[in-house]
């Protein structure tokens, strides 16, 4: 379908009409950063920003979610009740096409060929992503180097690029062009704008200057498992879970049993790689005992298992790791110094 | 700040050519402007990454627990308490540790800057004198070091370190006349309910990523509570409930023990005021015991011992 354009004006009405029929989520400046909340004003999105602290992957998965519940009270037999599944259909505006692809990635693991996860894939299903490119691509993004880029469609069901006074909207998918046709603040685009659009695009790529080989990476990370390579890049880490709680493609998780007497909820809450309890075993033995084995596995993890058993590597290139590690151990520091080695 | 990096590689070189100590914990530049990163100095050529500026905000002490061999480090005013905490806690010893003491003026918090820059991104920050210059795209700015400290550096003490081995630089005046608990107070002074309101705003922004517990020198323990599965003590979630416990018992677990060097502040991605509680710990224990942690090798931590005439006042009975 050809572009689209909407007049950036027009977008808190659009956001406004959206809301009435769709769970709106979008960017919104909280606590001096931005988060991906559900808004019930198109005023209260904010969309001049690099990119939101945490990654929206918690729409989808969230950090704590309820499994189910029990209840054991009730004298003979017991009642397990399962969350009620969302009807109403969803929006996420705004999102980063770095964010949207990590939807891609993290659709191998929960709404793939082998297992489908209903709590991830019913939310997936019925939401629709809205995406606004990177014109100004932070210094820590290396998108282009994962397959991505500030315009990657790659996730999106409509992708904007902000031209100045207008955004002009690419259609992705069948999804997006329904919507698109439904509402009128979407016009067709004008052919100058697209002129306009394609140098927004070119320039916001070459601001991009990180370029990391990363197929090179998942080679020679085949052969480096017992490298010596992880006992110096592991000093440093402190071992708290600012890389992978913040990481828009980190998934793992831990399941407990929430109990109050006889009553009970079965939790799922993301886990880290970088904690000790990860790979704890019953017996007391722990295959990781230490941040070097931790660290390689979240490296191993992104850029050699997921790539074999997915054909791409798990990472974006969003760089919320690198600008939130407590100590800068940075990961594209990392990759280089694999390279080298 | 050139010529304390130089004197630091200068005492790094000599120290593991005369084989006093096999490791150097230091910061070397680190990956993106306004952060230095540790560094790990185990020979006399890798010793020219070792630098001083004023992003060296870690407390490198965080690491001594872990380690069996000879160091020395570099330290500043509140990492140097630390160090002496964790020798009295025996998690290493005064022999095993050779102290690079450096006077502190404070080290900056870079996300005020950000905050103050309102989405300009800095490409370069170049440290000059009582400033620091910002670069980027659209952005050219001079700021002064002293608005930018992090807020554990503007109430600090102990710019000084109290022990040391070598001293590099003068030592800086100290600040006398600040109130060190003035926010404390003010945080007293308001309701129960503002309290628990403004304290459970503060945890609900946890996201239980644990960097202030792993930054923390004094959170060492081999099990945390909150890892603990036999029995699970807290659950896993980031509900008020469970971040709230969290962060009390933390709380508690350093009174008496934490320096106030503001690592935990520094580490939690999410900007929560990790020194509201802490610092509250810090005075109640100097009210109580007049205690000062990390300032003599010699006094006992006072809840590590008993005396007949400790205040008994809050006990109930």
């Amino acid at each position: 379908m050809k572009e689209l354009e909407i007049a950036k004006t027009e977008v808190v009405s659009l956001l406004n009409t959206l809301i009435k029929e769709y769970k709106v989520f979008a960017p919104v400046g909280q606590n001096g950063f931005i988060t991906f909340q559900e808004i019930h004003s198109g005023s209260e999105a904010f969309l001049d920003y690099i990119n939101s602290k945490k990654p929206p992957k918690e729409i989808f998965f969230p950090q704590s979610e309820r499994l189910f519940s029990y209840d054991l009270s009730k004298g003979e037999g017991w009642s397990v009740e399962e969350p009620a599944s969302e009807k109403k259909q969803r929006i996420i505006f705004g999102i980063r096409p770095c964010d949207a692809r990590s939807l891609v990635l993290l659709d191998n693991v929960f709404d793939g060929q082998l297992y489908k996860d209903p709590y991830y894939s019913g939310k997936r299903k019925n939401t629709t992503i809205i995406a606004i490119g990177c014109n100004q691509p932070s210094s820590t993004c290396f998108c282009t180097s994962l397959g991505g880029g500030p315009f990657s469609q790659d996730g999106s069901d409509l992708i904007l690029v902000d031209i100045g006074q207008k955004y002009i909207v690419q259609v992705v998918t069948e999804k997006g062009k329904k919507l698109a046709k439904k509402h009128n603040e979407f016009k067709e685009a004008e052919d100058n704008s697209l002129s306009l659009m394609r140098d927004t695009i070119e320039t916001a790529e070459a601001l991009i200057k990180s370029k990391i080989e990363v197929q090179k990476v998942t080679e020679k990370l085949d052969s480096m498992f017992d490298d010596p390579f992880w006992d110096l890049v592991s000093e440093k880490c402190l071992g708290c879970a600012v890389c992978t709680y913040l990481c828009p493609t980190c998934y793992c998780f831990d399941i407990t049993d929430e109990v109050t007497g006889q009553r009970g909820e079965r939790v799922r809450t993301w886990d880290s790689c970088a904690f000790p309890n990860f790979t704890l075993q019953a017996s007391g033995v722990n295959p990781r005992p230490s941040s070097k084995e931790r660290l390689r596995q979240r490296i191993m993890h992104k850029f050699n298992y997921f790539v074999a058993n997915h054909g791409m590597a798990a990472c974006v290139g969003c760089g919320r790791c690198i600008k939130e590690c407590p100590v800068n151990l940075d990961i594209q520091v990392v990759l280089n110094s694999i390279l080298n080695r | 700040m050139l010529n304390t990096s130089v004197a630091i590689r200068d005492i790094a070189k000599k120290l593991l050519d005369e084989k006093r100590v096999d490791l150097i914990i230091g910061f070397e530049k680190g990956s993106v402007p306004l952060r230095s990163t540790p560094c790990f100095v185990r020979s006399t050529s890798e010793a020219d990454r070792l630098i001083w500026n004023v992003n060296c905000e870690n407390n490198l002490a965080k690491y001594l627990p872990k380690t069996k061999e000879r160091v020395a480090i570099v330290a500043k005013g509140c990492d140097v308490r630390s160090i002496i905490g964790l020798i009295k806690e025996n998690q290493v010893t005064r022999e095993q540790v050779f102290i690079i003491g450096i006077p502190c003026k404070g080290m900056i918090d870079r996300r005020k800057i950000e905050a103050k820059l309102d989405g300009k991104e800095i490409i370069e920050a170049e440290e000059k004198d009582d400033t620091i210059i910002l670069t980027g795209n659209n952005l050219r700015e001079i700021i002064k070091k002293e608005e930018f400290l992090h807020n554990s550096c503007k109430t600090c003490t102990h710019r000084n370190p109290v022990i040391y081995d070598v001293l590099i630089g003068d030592k800086v005046v100290e600040d006398q006349a600040v109130d060190e608990y003035r926010e404390v107070k003010e945080f007293e002074a308001q309701s129960h309910d503002e309290r628990w309101r403004s304290f459970s705003d503060e945890v609900s922004k946890c996201i239980r990523c644990y960097a202030c517990r792993n930054a923390c020198p004094f959170c060492y323990c081999q099990e945390c509570f909150v890892d603990s599965s036999q029995p699970q003590w807290i659950g896993k979630t980031t509900n008020l409930s469970d971040t709230a416990i969290f962060h009390i018992v933390r709380a508690f677990h350093i009174a008496g023990r934490c320096v106030d060097c503001g690592s935990c502040d520094r580490a939690c991605p999410m900007g929560i005021d990790l020194r509201r509680l802490t610092k509250k710990m810090e005075m109640d224990v100097k009210d109580l015991f007049h205690y000062e942690a990390g300032i003599s090798l010699e006094d006992m931590p006072p809840l590590a011992t008993f005396n007949p005439d400790d205040p008994q006042e809050f006990m109930m009975v």
